[in-house]
């Protein structure tokens, strides 16, 4: 086999244990009960079928094989702790032999591999009880089916932190008496709220990675549209689920263009759109004009419409700058917080003069949420040198420079600053 | 976000130190490395050689000129550094705030790649 092919039928069985992780976990915690244990050898499978499948071929039943492999692994875990157990203690051996037989895999399992049970991983992943770092990590494995390597090579950290990270997420989920199960109606909404922001927050963390193309990091971008397109199938019918998978693909096919080979940022406005994806502005479009067609709009509806307004002008000076304020005022009373009106403040000098965005500005010095938030001056300063006040935008993007964490941002201010006052 | 902690130190307060205090604050190191390693927050952790160890180098005329010593008279020298993945500043403060009986502690923020569009 040519390497290319290797290559291929490596990438299509990835693709596949991908798609058969949550499944696989579903099915175990099904019959075993617990969370955590389940995870582990699920994991453990998903790893044996990574090197077994592409020297022995895909099992003709690749999700039965699975299932069959991790209960086995956990059997095995289940019975050692067990014999551990009765060493320890005369009680534990009052144990009924049949607690330690795994249940064969059977044709009413065929039934159940109907059911779909990422949502419900989804919410157990995206417990309340965890930090949003921890969400993300627990995301990625239990659902996303990424090893807890590749998650570490994602978010720049050893495998160990990243290993301890994923077991303690799954601790304080039992400690927190997390249950494999829908959460009640009554907090449906606000959780389905924390699985959305955590597969924002994902897709985020990938698509600010300016450094080039890593062939080991995984694209957190590409799994977060992937998760999003599994809530968005088995939600068809919730606009903000719609929002949410629009913003990431309108946003993701600009992705091409916004930055250059050496990681320096292009700024939205100086962007080859011919770069950007058409085909995700399409898919993306056409998300959004449905899902505001059903009524009144939550927060990603209308950042999700605000991107695609950026992403149908032609030319930059196309953009029309009118509708993208109605939007932010719109955004501004269902989600208010400083960052919108940081970029309110823009549209606004878009539409009225840089003199307008910059009295929208003022308050926000005051606000704890931005202090020392490198944005708020990097704003000012582009407002303050389209007004015209050079020396106090150069003095602006210097400072901005110095709070900003992101060396490639750090650049282009500091360029922006000695382009102003040398 | 990703954070070092630079601690800094005496090593004349140090050597003074009586051996159940040296012990008593070592401890406390090991207790707050043992609560990061098993949360998933820390990613490593240095100790440096005593400063006496130091070799500095200059440029002088172009060539590179190599001293023994630290550079600078300051007291305190850099003992330690951790790396520390966590969830905000408030935390990583959190974590550095028992240790500075006798040190002094920085936190710095470590830069990273990633950036927004402009």
């Amino acid at each position: 086999m040519t390497a290319d092919r290797a290559a291929v039928r490596d990438a299509e069985i990835e693709g596949l244990l991908r798609e058969l992780a949550p499944q696989v976990l579903g099915a175990l915690i099904r019959r075993f009960g617990t969370f955590d244990t389940a995870e582990d050898a699920v994991q453990e499978a998903l790893l044996a079928a990574a090197v077994q499948w592409p020297a022995d071929g895909i099992p003709d039943n690749p999700r039965g094989w699975l299932v069959t492999v991790a209960a086995r692994r956990l059997t095995d875990q289940l019975r050692s702790d067990v014999s551990r157990h009765r060493r320890e203690t005369a009680a534990a051996a009052l144990l009924p032999p049949e607690a330690l037989v795994v249940p064969a895999v059977t044709e009413s399992d065929e039934a159940e591999a109907r059911t779909d049970d990422t949502l419900t991983l989804l919410f157990l992943c995206c417990h309340p009880a965890l930090s949003p770092p921890s969400q993300m990590a627990l995301t990625l494995r239990a659902v996303g089916g990424l090893t807890t390597e590749q998650i570490a090579r994602a978010f720049l950290v050893p495998d160990a932190t990243m290993g301890q990270r994923i077991s303690r997420a799954k601790q304080t989920i039992r400690a927190a008496g997390g249950r494999f199960e829908r959460p009640p109606e009554a907090e449906l909404a606000g959780r389905l709220q924390v699985v959305l922001q955590v597969l924002y927050l994902i897709f985020n963390e990938g698509y600010t990675a300016t450094s080039g193309p890593d062939l080991h990091r995984p694209d957190l971008t590409a799994e977060a549209i992937r998760l999003a397109r599994d809530v968005h199938r088995l939600l068809p019918g919730d606009p903000e689920v719609s929002g949410l998978l629009a913003l990431m693909l309108l946003t993701d096919a600009r992705r091409p263009a916004r930055a250059l080979a050496d990681g320096s940022l292009v700024p939205l406005d100086r962007q080859d759109r011919s770069r950007w994806s058409r085909a995700m502005i399409d898919e993306g479009t056409a998300l959004i004009t449905a899902a505001l067609a059903r009524g009144p709009a939550g927060p990603y509806q209308v950042q999700a419409a605000i991107a695609a307004i950026h992403d149908e002008a032609p030319r930059a000076e196309d953009t029309d700058w009118g509708q993208i304020l109605v939007l932010y005022e719109t955004l501004d009373v269902v989600a208010p917080n400083p960052m919108v009106t940081l970029n309110r403040a823009v549209a606004v000098a878009m539409v009225r003069g840089p003199r307008a965005g910059l009295e929208l500005l003022a308050p926000l010095d005051a606000d704890a949420r931005m202090a020392g938030h490198h944005r708020l001056h990097a704003v000012r300063a582009h407002l303050l040198e389209r007004a015209g006040d050079i020396a106090a935008a150069t003095a602006e993007y210097r400072t901005a420079a110095r709070l900003t964490t992101s060396l490639p941002e750090r650049r282009y201010l500091e360029t922006q600053a000695a382009r102003l006052g040398g | 976000m990703k954070y070092v902690v630079l601690i800094y130190s005496n090593p004349r307060t140090w050597e003074t130190l009586p051996q159940a205090e040296r012990e008593r604050v070592l401890g406390i190191h090991d207790r707050l490395l043992g609560e990061m390693r098993e949360s998933g927050e820390l990613i490593r952790v240095d100790g440096l050689t005593d400063p006496t160890t130091t070799k500095t180098i200059r440029s002088h005329d172009g060539l590179p000129v190599v001293s023994d010593g630290p550079f600078g008279e300051a007291k305190e020298h850099l003992a330690g550094v951790w790396a520390i993945d966590v969830e905000s500043l408030e935390r990583a403060i959190e974590i550095a705030a028992p240790i500075t009986d006798y040190d002094v502690v920085e936190i710095r923020g470590l830069m990273d790649l990633s950036g927004y569009e402009m």
